[in-house]
């Protein structure tokens, strides 16, 4: 993992003392709140419903157990005794008071984490893929590169006041578990014919009012290029961008008014004139940022595990959640585990200070003291011994974490609708929970098998919905809460924008629709396909019929 | 109206010597007309790409800030300033607020229309930044270099 | 009829005007005004910036219950989350 140098630690401790400064003069009343809102925004401090709601970073959803107790501790002393890991790979505390962030700040900085640009107009925080460092199938660490671009985006003097938030990912595998296609830009790392690693550069995705696919500018970047090209795009944007309409804000807008050869052309021209100024690192310094990425020392382990074989064979639900909670490692004898945060009936993504905390310990103890936030809101260990493994599911079953629904029906996205949000035009949590409920029976789930849900509150769309196999929006129709179901949308390698089905439905309605349209795959469906992939085969009518026939 | 210009590292409030304005669009219609103005104001969406033959001959460029939300003008200062090497003054106008100030100094401003008094707390928030930028600071990677070579 | 809410600057929490002209987490205890007689109590009440991070009128009975377009957002603003009733004002009444 990274660790801060003095340089990181210096700049994250002022950027405190900065807010504690500005926190006191707006308390002291020389800053109005229309002054503030923009500085504690910047500093990933809302105003939601019913209080304060403070976004902190986890830097492309990587903890240590040490920080992850630190999340424990700010959940138990300042908030409600919990947090909420979102679709970012960031925890948001939903009760602290106004007068507690400097000191949440300072015990955040003391581990070094923050909630530096987690809001606002500028570059976000950087997502990845979870499995970084340890999927099979990756060509480097795309974290290095996270991490290069965390330290050029911070406080960067040019784009903190770009049109709207910009979001970027990077993922290093040929499956994409970072959504890069839905990203303002994605980066996708990859090998040339000749064998050398590179990016493909993709702008211009997005979901929320409009939503996208984002659009190959570069098919292939030198890595050292990265930055420059990086500058080059956020200018173009900053320059162009629209900024007459918050909606049409977004980088995606320019890029398909423009039409993305012609984006692509402003961009090389922009890159053209500033490649040579002094924008790229230079190796050292990205070697230096590489070596922190170094992998744990791993034992040399056989691949199979006699004692694992022997726990799989006489305990049926430890086999079942090692099918659909773990996935194959890098490295002979060791597994990545995924733990939910999606126990039936929960509240997706919410997480107690008690199971932050055991989740530190088995991390400690288990995982090389590495935990992953996954933008789907669930954990994951990325580096468990397979001989281990049944220890885990133990400890993480002690804490209801241990739910067998990974990419199954109950393990919905869910953003947290007006429950908490002050955007909101309609709850999302309790569709959730009512999905998972109704299909609380894991065998049953397990045969349906991929399915990914994903609900928002408002068309914001933090949740997700446009790239759910099956989305819902929220909609407010005169006070009453109504949902609209689309269908076909996938966040992965193979992205696509779900299409709308049909008109608004009661919760109640929302709920029975799901049910009818698997219903509907599971008789249609051929061997081995997933939800998504008959929907693709059949179209969306004979999923309409289905839906609206016995209404 | 209050200036602040900065130098040395310091903002220090500036006698406000009369300039003789000329809008870019104005002057690019009738550059006789304007020849004896020492200033050009730039909206923020003025395209940029042949801008440096205009900047030669005035002394201080004007660019603007609309809100402090629009920021395109801190692209504008630093293209003036790194590509077209412009070394006369470049002046901040409009919403022109404390918290920015720092942005504005590292992207190549060093003239501020600033109503609401000192700012200098400000420009100290930051000891270091990570990124090069129109200001020449030594960014964070060059200095771990250095400090590296030194060791 | 209208009530006065807002969030209390220092820590966020759901406040009203209540008829003592202080702030109550009691939606119940909200003064509840006339249409007309709002807009003078609201825009003093905007100018306690030291008090109040944002201040607005809702729709209410006259019992004081919220009503009209934001009545799901104001009815789970005076109680607290749905899917958590062991948290806000919903959490503290009736024990
Ligand atoms: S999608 Fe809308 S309701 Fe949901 S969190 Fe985002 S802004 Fe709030």
């Amino acid at each position: 993992m990274y660790r801060y140098d003095e340089f990181d630690a210096t700049i994250v401790a002022e950027r405190v003392s900065q807010f504690r400064g500005q926190v006191e003069r707006r308390l002291a009343g020389e800053l109005t709140e229309d002054q503030f809102k923009p500085l504690r925004l910047m500093n990933g401090l809302y105003l939601q419903l019913h209080a304060y709601m403070l976004r902190v970073a986890i830097p492309y959803g990587t903890l240590s157990s040490k920080q992850m107790r630190m999340l424990s501790a700010i959940a138990r002393k300042y908030d409600k005794g919990y947090g909420h890991f979102t679709t970012r790979q960031n925890i948001q505390f939903n009760w602290p008071a106004l007068v507690d962030v400097p000191d949440i700040l300072d015990d955040l900085a003391s581990v070094e984490m923050h909630a530096i640009q987690t809001s606002g107009n500028c570059i976000r925080n950087v997502t990845s893929d979870q499995y970084a460092g340890a999927a099979a199938d990756e060509i480097e660490d795309p974290r290095i590169w996270c991490e290069v671009i965390r330290q050029w985006s911070t406080f960067h003097p040019e784009f903190s006041f770009l049109p709207r938030k910009f979001k970027i990912a990077v993922t290093a595998s040929d499956t994409d578990r970072a959504a890069v296609k839905v990203h303002d830009i994605g980066l996708r790392l990859h090998k040339n014919d000749a064998g050398e690693a590179g990016f493909e550069v993709i702008v211009g995705g997005g979901l929320g009012r409009t939503p996208y696919v984002g659009h190959t500018i570069r098919e292939f970047l030198p890595k050292k290029y990265l930055l420059s090209y990086l500058e080059a795009i956020l200018r173009v944007y900053n320059l162009e961008g629209r900024r007459d309409n918050l909606y049409k804000a977004r980088i995606k807008i320019l890029v398909n008014s423009e039409g993305a050869t012609t984006f692509a052309d402003m961009v090389e021209a922009e890159w053209a004139a500033i490649k040579k100024n002094e924008i790229d690192l230079p190796a050292e310094e990205i070697d230096r940022i590489r070596d922190y990425f170094a992998p744990p020392a791993f034992d040399k382990l056989p691949e199979t595990s006699a004692a694992l074989e022997e726990r799989r064979n006489s305990d049926k639900d430890f086999a079942r959640w090692l099918r659909t909670n773990t996935h194959e490692h890098k490295t002979p004898g060791y597994a990545i585990v995924n733990i939910s945060l999606k126990p039936i009936g929960g509240i997706p993504g919410d997480a107690s200070d008690v199971q932050m905390a055991a989740v530190a310990d088995i991390a400690e103890q288990y995982s090389h003291d590495e935990i992953r936030v996954t933008h789907e809101q669930n954990l994951v260990l990325p580096h468990v011994k397979r001989d281990d493994l049944y220890a885990v599911w133990k400890a993480l079953d002690a804490q209801a974490l241990a739910t067998p629904n990974i990419g199954l029906v109950s393990d919905i996205i869910a953003c947290p609708g007006l429950d908490y949000c002050s955007l909101a035009n309609t709850r999302s949590i309790p569709i959730a929970q009512r999905i998972s409920e109704r299909f609380a029976d894991l065998n049953e789930e397990e045969d349906i098998g991929e399915l990914k849900i994903k609900i928002s509150g408002c068309i914001n769309a933090c949740g997700h919905h446009h790239v759910g196999h099956i989305g819902i929006l929220g909609v407010d129709k005169k006070g009453e809460e109504f949902y609209q179901i689309t269908l076909g949308g996938s966040g992965a390698e193979d992205a696509s924008l779900g299409e709308i089905v049909g008109r608004g439905l009661s919760s109640g309605d929302a709920v029975d629709a799901v049910e009818k349209l698997i219903g509907f795959y599971r008789q249609r469906r051929q061997s081995g396909e997933r939800f998504l992939d008959t929907y693709r085969r059949l179209g969306a009518e004979p999923f309409k019929e289905a839906l609206y026939e016995a209404a | 109206m209050k200036l602040l210009k900065f130098s040395g590292n310091l903002l220090a409030p500036a006698l406000e010597e009369p300039l003789s304005e000329v809008m870019l669009d104005d002057w690019r219609a009738n550059r006789q007309a304007h020849a004896g103005a020492t200033a050009l104001a730039i909206p923020n969406d003025a395209s940029l790409g042949d801008i440096v033959e205009d900047l030669s001959g005035f002394s201080t460029v004007i660019l603007t800030f609309p809100t402090f939300k629009d920021g395109r003008a801190y692209s504008q200062a630093r293209i003036i300033r790194e590509r077209f090497f412009y070394t006369g003054e470049i002046r901040a106008r409009g919403d022109v607020l404390r918290d920015q100030i720092l942005f504005m100094t590292r992207c190549g401003f060093d003239a501020f229309e600033f109503e609401s008094g000192d700012a200098n707390d400000a420009l100290g928030e930051f000891s270091f930044a990570y990124q090069a930028s129109a200001d020449r600071v030594e960014p964070v990677w060059r200095q771990r270099l250095s400090r590296a070579a030194a060791a | 009829m209208k009530a006065v809410t807002g969030n209390l600057l220092s820590d966020g929490s759901v406040v009203y005007l209540g008829d003592d002209d202080q702030w109550t987490s009691d939606i119940g205890a909200a003064a509840r005004f006339e249409d007309d007689d709002a807009l003078p109590v609201i825009a003093a009440a905007q100018l306690r910036v030291t008090e109040i991070a944002d201040a607005y009128l809702i729709d209410v009975e006259p019992s004081g219950a919220p009503v009209g377009r934001a009545v799901i957002r104001e009815t789970i603003r005076s109680a607290g989350p749905t899917v958590r009733t062991d948290l806000g004002l919903q959490a503290e009444c009736c024990g």
